[in-house]
């Protein structure tokens, strides 16, 4: 049987500060080493200082996972010699004497599969290591420290996937998750990482390091797989290793390193006495927390009758669901999701699009409810929003700025469908006989109307004209 | 000028104009130039410390606020960083370390006007007994300079007891500031884990470490404690003291205490038979002051030595391995190197303590090795907490020599690692426990100082400084022949 593990890295970004120091958690937008000080920097004499904001950050994770918080946590270092370190350790958790990190004994449902998390732990993110600009002959590796010390929340699973589908969907649901939340922004480059391990049945656990995306640890998990099964095929074993990610061929290689024997000493960190996290605190962030997707889905689904499909799409995503949730009231709801992830989602379909779009839950109402008035048609909505999303002027300025009031009244319609009749004899003909080519005169009303035509009232007509 | 003055004494002087702030710092300067090439007190000294004096007389004549140290001369160790100078921690590997910025002790003594002298000697990242180990030579004991000034704040206390400053500020991690300050004749405090902030203390053993102030006297003591100790922010470890006046009702007396005289530390192979003496006389005069003592068993010290080189080699281990050469230290070529020769290259700069302890470091807590030692250690270090919780239901303080012997001739002990370890057995209890201990200078011996130990509760340092002032009216000490 397959079994595929996950541990996934997850900076919370949302912090205003780092893990032991009051630098920016937000590194990004630094010239490299300008975002450090004596603490990150790991200089004689300086002591970490734990953001309490963090802990709840990776309190909330944990519990929107399912899992067990303990009511005090400690920290312990993981002792190990690498350039992007400042203090050759890093401050981490351990649970080997005892649950003391953040969570564990979670779970995650996808698609009515249980995924278990073993242990969620909150630990500091190294510096960066930079080759660029190093050649064969002078081997430079340049260190920017700016990284160093941004909160990072461990996950780890059980080997429960079956397959890398599987992975992919848990990726999914977890990174919704995280940005549900507010303490991740699992699109920014970095922010979020994760290295799997495989077996196929009877072979060793292998492990891959170095994946950069989501994306390629789908591939990675593939190209391992079908290694692994090949071997197989040819009775050769399976060697318990650690292999990477080789990003440009594609493919694993064997890490001759001896990174699996290494020792890492761990011992508690005594410079961050023990923290205490009261029931009243885990209240609170309970409470505070925002509605889980799948409830969001669900109560979509039970009060308004949206379609699973469209309710699936709003409540995992952060911009469409606040978009639906201001924009709906009890009698519009359904249309106003319809018209998110029909219309909507088409011209808004990246973080920087909704990031810069005009447009407000207010114009979804007002432009659902001009629709349900028949004041204008489907069609002409989708180019009000198009117009909307730009400038974010009010709906009935723009319906009137381009003249997209819908045309329902019938002296108008009829005057339209005469001359209609007069040009297109013999489609006239040809509906008389075979009435299911009607609509080609109805397409044609709405050519020279450019869709304003009341549809409804438009075939009515039509069809009476052809019977008189 | 009489430079051999307490704190408190100089302040009453410089108050009532006897001498300006100035004059003294002057004074304390010349003191360093005559004496300090014998003693070898300082690493560094601090070339505005007559501006800084001239600046605390400037506020005075004006009638400015001023802090309450009224510029008296203090010098620090050399492992607490202060900005833009030298934090050496008498290693080669920090020839080169300017500290950007300031240890939070260090700041409250500038904001309450106190002069810096300058960084004083120690044994190479604290480790040592006897500042043999500095990098840079050791400090002599000012009482005979043939002899050890003990360590490793052998610098902070020789400087105290040379009279080339008024107080000093030490580190004590295993005892660090109780030796020197018995085997210099000084009072050496090391107080309950986490009432001083360590932030700036450059780390050797982090869990059980603490600065503490040496000073002539134990009043002095007090006093600086008053203005060093309590919670800051910089430091998770620090504790709040609802800010306790020291100094007040330190003349209390000790009347009806109960003291316990650990059997362990009182009665062992290695104690001198002057240190034995010492401490019996120490008994009758506690008993004269009304106090009641009696033997007290802790059966779990003859294990607190091994336990503490176990717990303080891992952490030793784990707190040097930043000093890679690559952020900050000293000049070495990086050509022909990667990252892994060239650190073990840059690394070659540590002494044989620390290079001792390191490699033990990388042992005692490792996989396959922990159980037998590190947690050993560790468990070792609970069963003594609570046996010494236990002994403080009954008693106030417990006593002991802080040393079991008298200082010893340069070169004595170096070589025999084992033995200067067993010079710790009397003072580890206390880092071990995050006790209060002092030490306070009773009696000078064929020329050379003996030190008594009063350990308390936690964050019972008021009372401690109660019996250790009343220990102190006791005594009848010869001025330092230098």
């Amino acid at each position: 049987m397959t079994k595929i593990g996950l541990e996934i890295h997850c900076q919370l970004t949302k912090l205003e500060s780092k893990l032991f120091c009051s630098c920016k958690a937000n590194y990004r937008e630094f010239k490299p080493n300008h975002n450090i000080c004596p603490v990150c920097m790991g200089l004689p004499g300086s002591l970490p200082r734990l953001n309490q904001k963090a802990v709840e950050s990776a309190t909330s994770i944990a519990m929107a996972l399912n899992c067990q918080t303990p009511e005090k946590i400690a920290f312990f270092r993981k002792n190990y010699f690498y350039p992007d370190l400042p203090k050759n350790f890093q401050i981490t958790q351990l649970n080997v004497y005892g649950d003391m990190s953040v969570g564990g004994e979670g779970y995650v449902d996808v698609e009515g599969k249980k995924i278990k998390i073993r242990r969620i732990q909150l630990e500091e993110d190294p510096g960066r290591l930079i080759y660029e600009g190093a050649s064969d002959r002078t081997k430079i590796t340049l260190v920017d420290y700016n990284r160093a010390g941004t909160p990072l929340v461990e996950i780890v699973t059980d080997p429960d996937f079956d397959n890398p589908r599987q992975v992919r969907l848990f990726l999914n649901i977890l990174s919704d998750l995280l940005e549900n939340l507010g303490v991740a922004e699992p699109g920014l480059e970095g922010a979020m990482r994760a290295d799997g391990n495989v077996s196929i049945e009877g072979g060793n656990k292998v492990e891959i390091k170095n994946i950069g995306s989501f994306h390629d640890l789908e591939k990675a998990l593939h190209f391992e797989l079908t290694r692994q099964q090949s071997l197989a095929e040819r009775d050769i074993e399976i060697a318990m290793e650690t292999r990477h990610w080789d990003d440009r061929r594609k493919i694993t290689i064997s890490s001759r390193s001896k990174e699996e024997d290494q020792d890492y000493r761990y011992f508690l960190e005594n410079d961050i006495p023990w923290v205490k996290i009261e029931q009243d605190t885990r209240d609170v962030l309970k409470e505070n927390m925002p509605e889980s997707i799948s409830s969001k889905k669900e109560r979509y689904i039970q009060k308004f009758d949206i379609a699973p499909q469209v309710a699936e799409i709003i409540a995992s995503d952060k911009y469409y669901s606040k978009l639906f949730e201001n924009a709906y009231s009890e009698h519009n709801a359904k249309d106003i999701a319809n018209l998110i992830t029909t219309d909507v989602i088409g011209f808004i379909d990246t973080k920087e699009k909704q990031e810069t779009s005009k447009i407000t839950p207010k114009h979804l109402s007002d432009l659902i409810d001009a629709i349900n008035a028949k004041t204008i048609t489907r069609n002409s909505a989708k180019v009000a929003l198009q117009e909307i999303v730009n400038s974010g002027k009010d709906t009935k300025t723009i319906l009137e700025e381009m003249d997209l009031g819908q045309v329902s009244d019938s002296s108008e319609i009829d005057a339209i469908i005469s001359q209609i009749f007069e040009d297109e004899k013999q489609a006239v003909i040809d509906a008389k006989e075979r009435p299911e080519t009607v609509n080609f005169l109805v397409g044609k009303v709405m050519q020279k109307t450019k869709g304003k035509a009341d549809p409804v009232k438009t075939l009515e007509l039509i069809k009476s004209k052809l019977n008189q | 000028m009489n430079l051999n003055t307490s704190i408190l004494k100089y302040i009453e002087d410089v108050k009532s104009g006897t001498f300006t702030v100035e004059e003294f710092t002057a004074a304390t300067l010349q003191r360093i130039k005559d004496v300090d090439a014998d003693v070898h007190a300082y690493l560094s000294l601090n070339k505005s410390a007559i501006n800084d004096a001239k600046k605390i007389d400037q506020k005075i004549s004006s009638g400015e606020k001023i802090g309450q140290c009224y510029g008296f001369p203090i010098s620090i160790k050399d492992n607490i960083c202060i900005t833009g100078t030298k934090t050496t921690c008498a290693s080669k590997i920090l020839e080169n370390f300017i500290a950007p910025y300031t240890s939070t002790v260090v700041n409250r003594l500038q904001n309450e006007d106190a002069v810096i002298t300058g960084k004083t000697n120690l044994d190479e990242f604290a480790m040592g007994l006897t500042t043999e180990f500095s990098a840079y030579g050791p400090t002599k004991n000012p009482w005979n300079l043939d002899y050890v000034p003990g360590g490793s704040s052998g610098g902070s206390a020789a400087s105290v007891a040379a009279n080339e400053c008024l107080a000093s500020l030490g580190s004590d991690t295993g005892g660090s500031v109780r030796n020197p300050a018995s085997f210099c004749s000084v009072v050496g405090l090391k107080p309950t884990y986490g009432l001083i902030s360590r932030y700036g203390l450059i780390s050797y053993a982090n869990s059980i470490e603490q600065i503490g102030p040496m000073t002539k006297t134990v009043k002095d003591s007090a006093f600086l404690l008053n203005i060093i100790a309590g919670q800051d922010a910089n430091d998770d470890t620090t504790i709040d003291n609802n800010h306790v006046d020291y100094l007040k009702d330190i003349e209390n007396g000790i009347e009806g205490k109960k003291i316990g005289i650990i059997k362990e530390m009182t009665t062992t192979d290695g104690l001198s038979s002057e240190v034995s003496t010492a401490t019996k006389d120490a008994i009758n005069d506690f008993e004269s002051l009304g106090a009641s003592c009696e033997e007290v068993t802790l059966p779990t010290i003859p294990y607190t030595v091994a336990a503490y080189y176990t717990i303080t080699s891992t952490e030793a281990g784990s707190n040097l391995a930043r000093y890679d050469n690559i952020r900050y230290g000293y000049e070495m070529e990086s050509e022909g190197y990667e990252y892994n020769s060239y650190i073990s290259k840059s690394r070659m700069k540590f002494g044989p303590e620390v290079t001792r302890r390191i490699i033990l470091g990388g042992f005692v807590p490792s996989a396959g090795h922990a159980g037998k030692y590190f947690l050993k250690a560790l468990k070792v270090k609970s069963k003594l907490i609570s046996e010494i919780n236990s002994a403080f239901e009954k008693y106030d303080y417990l006593i002991a020599p802080t040393a079991p012997v008298q200082p010893f001739k340069f070169g004595e002990k170096i070589d025999d690692p084992v033995t200067l370890m067993l010079l710790d057995y009397n003072t580890v209890t206390a880092n071990l426990t995050g006790k209060p201990a002092i030490s306070v200078p009773y009696r000078v011996s064929d020329g050379l100082p003996v030190g008594m130990q009063i350990m308390a509760n936690s964050l019972e340092e008021k009372s401690l400084f109660q019996a250790a002032y009343a220990l102190e009216t006791k005594t009848n000490l010869p001025e330092v022949p230098l």
